[in-house]
């Protein structure tokens, strides 16, 4: 019962983050709602175990996600830093005649 | 004893939804991104923390709850790195934060 | 040597609460990998006191507990102001002092202060930890010092 609350709950709270996400006058207003969206995400799969089941196997999958979406917000918010991913210096400056 | 722990549980449940709908409402009602941050770190902290902890409790002792539990410090420990790298891109990025009046008045 | 066992006991650990298998053919191809990757972690010269920081553990144990409570403290109130919008907001950047601190204890520190609730580290610097905050009790109880001193000690035990 109360899992299922927690489920629409957790809907609803992805809603808003998506409202951010199209809204969100700046670019990092958009990284910190996907970010937002991941964790919540991450909460649902572990939820939806429990509603289904089989909670071995979806607390596996969170975890695999958590990981993935912490490299993805870094790497996002990387390119809008720097326009890269870290390529060494010397290597594009020798690209540029 | 088991009827205490399902209560347990089904608090932290409860208690963690609500920080989840508090933290999303301050995602939509504050005025830049900096605040919004904070709001964000509500649901990140409390809101995951409690419903985690609640999922925790209703797996019972065993190889469950471990993963649960690694799966909660794994969100601790990687939660205030985003924040602070969204926080250090966006002022790297030159976006003045929404100070209070008298503060700008100040300046 | 003693941060070499210790990565062991920590991959052992950690495989064996992820995977969950106990047969004699799996342990054994676990065990292959965990040898592995400290064989790897060892010629990368990884197995010291930053690759491996076990002395920092009983400290870590210490602070925790009055972590998790200032987390939730700050939680209730950033909440209310949140849920109340009578209640005002005050954001404001400060710096706080971390001169004292070695480069370990300025990274806990620093993420100390995002985890809670209200404050948010923009920027670490060699000698000061600049912050944004979202109310002035949360400024003012940062500038008390009081997280410092703590951080401070898991360092030194």
């Amino acid at each position: 019962m109360i899992l299922t609350i927690t489920l629409i709950a957790l809907l609803v709270t992805m809603a808003f983050a998506l409202i951010r996400a199209i809204k969100g006058p700046t670019v990092y207003d958009r990284i910190l709602a996907s970010n937002a969206l991941g964790t919540k995400t991450v909460l649902m799969i572990a939820v939806l175990g429990f509603v289904v089941g089989d909670p071995e196997l979806y607390i596996d999958i969170a975890i695999m996600y958590v990981l993935i979406g912490f490299i993805g917000t870094v790497a996002v918010l990387k390119i809008s830093e720097f326009g890269n991913l870290g390529q060494p210096q010397s290597h594009t400056e020798t690209e540029d005649p | 004893m088991s009827g205490l722990t399902d209560l347990l549980s089904m608090a932290l449940l409860g208690i963690g939804t609500l920080f989840l709908l508090i933290g999303a409402t301050g995602l939509l009602r504050l005025p830049d991104v900096f605040t919004r941050l904070h709001g964000a770190s509500v649901t990140d902290t409390l809101g995951a923390g409690a419903i985690l902890l609640g999922l925790a409790l209703a797996a019972g002792w065993g190889l469950l709850m471990g993963k649960i539990l690694a799966l909660l410090l794994i969100m601790a420990l990687l939660g205030p790195s985003t924040a602070h790298a969204l926080a250090r891109a966006a002022t790297h990025g030159f976006r003045k934060p929404w100070l209070h009046e008298t503060d700008k008045a100040e300046k | 040597m003693r941060n070499a066992i210790a990565l062991i006991v920590i991959l052992s650990g950690t495989w064996l609460l992820l995977s969950g298998h106990t047969s004699p053919l799996l342990l054994s191809l676990g065990l292959v990998s965990v040898a592995a990757i400290v064989a790897c972690a060892a010629r990368l010269e990884l197995l010291d006191e930053e690759g491996v920081p076990v002395g920092l553990l009983p400290g870590l144990l210490r602070y925790g507990p009055w972590l998790v409570i200032q987390i939730i403290r700050s939680n209730l109130d950033v909440a209310k102001r949140i849920v109340n919008p009578k209640l005002p907001i005050h954001p404001t950047v400060i710096h706080v002092d971390a001169t004292d601190h070695t480069e370990v204890g300025r990274v806990t520190y620093a993420n100390s202060i995002t985890l809670t609730p209200g404050t948010i580290s923009l920027d670490v610097s060699e000698d000061a930890i600049e912050v944004h905050a979202l109310t002035e009790e949360a400024a003012n109880d940062l500038m008390s010092g009081e997280m410092g001193r703590r951080v401070q000690r898991t360092e030194r035990p």
